[in-house]
């Protein structure tokens, strides 16, 4: 009966010794790492790609740039060419009126 | 306007339309990736611009030598072609460097001489606008140095040590980015065409409205 007493006892102070001894390195796990501090810079020759800049974006600007001066250009020169039609024709009715009276 | 007008510009329009597909279906290029394919747009308007440079330059001269009005009517309009073109040039071709060389812009001899001639054909549009009587010879003196600057510009990339494509680069092409280069190229020459010709007939219309009001005035 003594000798169970003691075992269990043993056992006992063994689990806490483990315990109090594993406590800070689980803590210290637990913990985030916090940066180091750097103390030189190391050169890559390619950037990470979460780092890279994204070409989609350029590819839609340009070609949407290029689609919207040309239309932008037809609609300017079709606009101009209806505004000196316009005059002319008024002009033409004018010179008629005054050869006529 | 002509017959063959508005059947050209169902064309052209159609294929540009189309364009897009076959830009798509292009290889990417190794090193640069999808930013690469702005090449489809940015090649073509630049053969374009230098294209009106030519004209223009051609028809100053023959207006200068020849004193053709007509002759002066079409550099007018090529002028304004010039600008419009090197203005796409100019702003696709930052777009795909700031991918490709990681900036905007870099001053070496294609990109410098490219913007040289479109300044010029800038300049040209604002002689014959705020110039006055006599600013149509001057703006023709003009745009010849922008017809001498047209070469140099094709030569630079060979000659001079730059980050920018030489002209080697297209004769190599695979088939694929070939197609879709030439049939960008057709695309944007039928448009050149019927621009040249709208803007032409902008120039006749103009000198037939100065004809009416001088017949006005002499009434």
């Amino acid at each position: 009966m003594r000798k169970l007493v003691i075992s269990s006892l043993t056992r006992a102070v063994i689990v806490a010794v483990i315990v109090i001894f594993s406590l800070p390195i689980a803590m210290t796990a637990q913990q985030p790492t916090e940066p180091k501090q750097q103390e030189e810079f190391v050169p890559i020759s390619q950037l990470p790609a979460q780092d890279q800049l994204p070409a989609a974006p350029l590819l839609v600007t340009a070609y949407a740039f290029v689609w919207v001066a040309l239309f932008g250009y037809v609609v300017s020169v079709a606009r101009r060419l209806s505004q000196v039609q316009r005059e002319i024709e008024r002009l033409d009715a004018d010179i008629k009126r005054g050869t006529s009276s | 306007m002509p017959k063959w007008f508005m059947p050209l510009a169902v064309v052209t329009a159609v294929m540009f339309a189309a364009s897009p597909f076959f830009i798509a279906n292009a290889d990417y290029e190794s090193t640069m990736g999808l930013v690469q394919k702005i090449f489809y747009y940015h090649l073509p308007s630049a053969w374009i611009f230098l294209v009106s440079a030519i004209v223009c330059g051609i028809a100053s001269a023959r207006f200068l030598f020849g004193g053709s009005p007509r002759q002066d009517r079409l550099a007018y309009a090529a002028a304004e072609l010039t600008v419009l073109f090197g203005a796409i040039v100019l702003v696709t071709g930052p777009l795909w460097a700031r991918k490709a060389w990681g900036v905007w812009w870099q001053w070496d001899v294609r990109l410098t001489s490219s913007l040289m001639g479109w300044m010029v054909a800038w300049a040209y549009l604002l002689i014959r606008k705020y110039g006055g009587p006599g600013s149509d010879k001057l703006a023709a003196g003009l745009a010849l140095f922008g017809m001498a600057n047209v070469p140099f510009v094709y030569v630079s990339v060979n000659y001079w040590r730059t980050i920018h494509p030489a002209t080697t680069v297209v004769p190599t092409l695979p088939v694929d980015m070939g197609l879709a280069l030439w049939f960008s190229v057709a695309c944007f020459l039928l448009l050149f065409v019927l621009l040249l010709r709208m803007r032409v007939r902008l120039e006749e219309q103009r000198a037939r409205l100065d004809t009416l009001y001088l017949s006005l005035d002499e009434q």
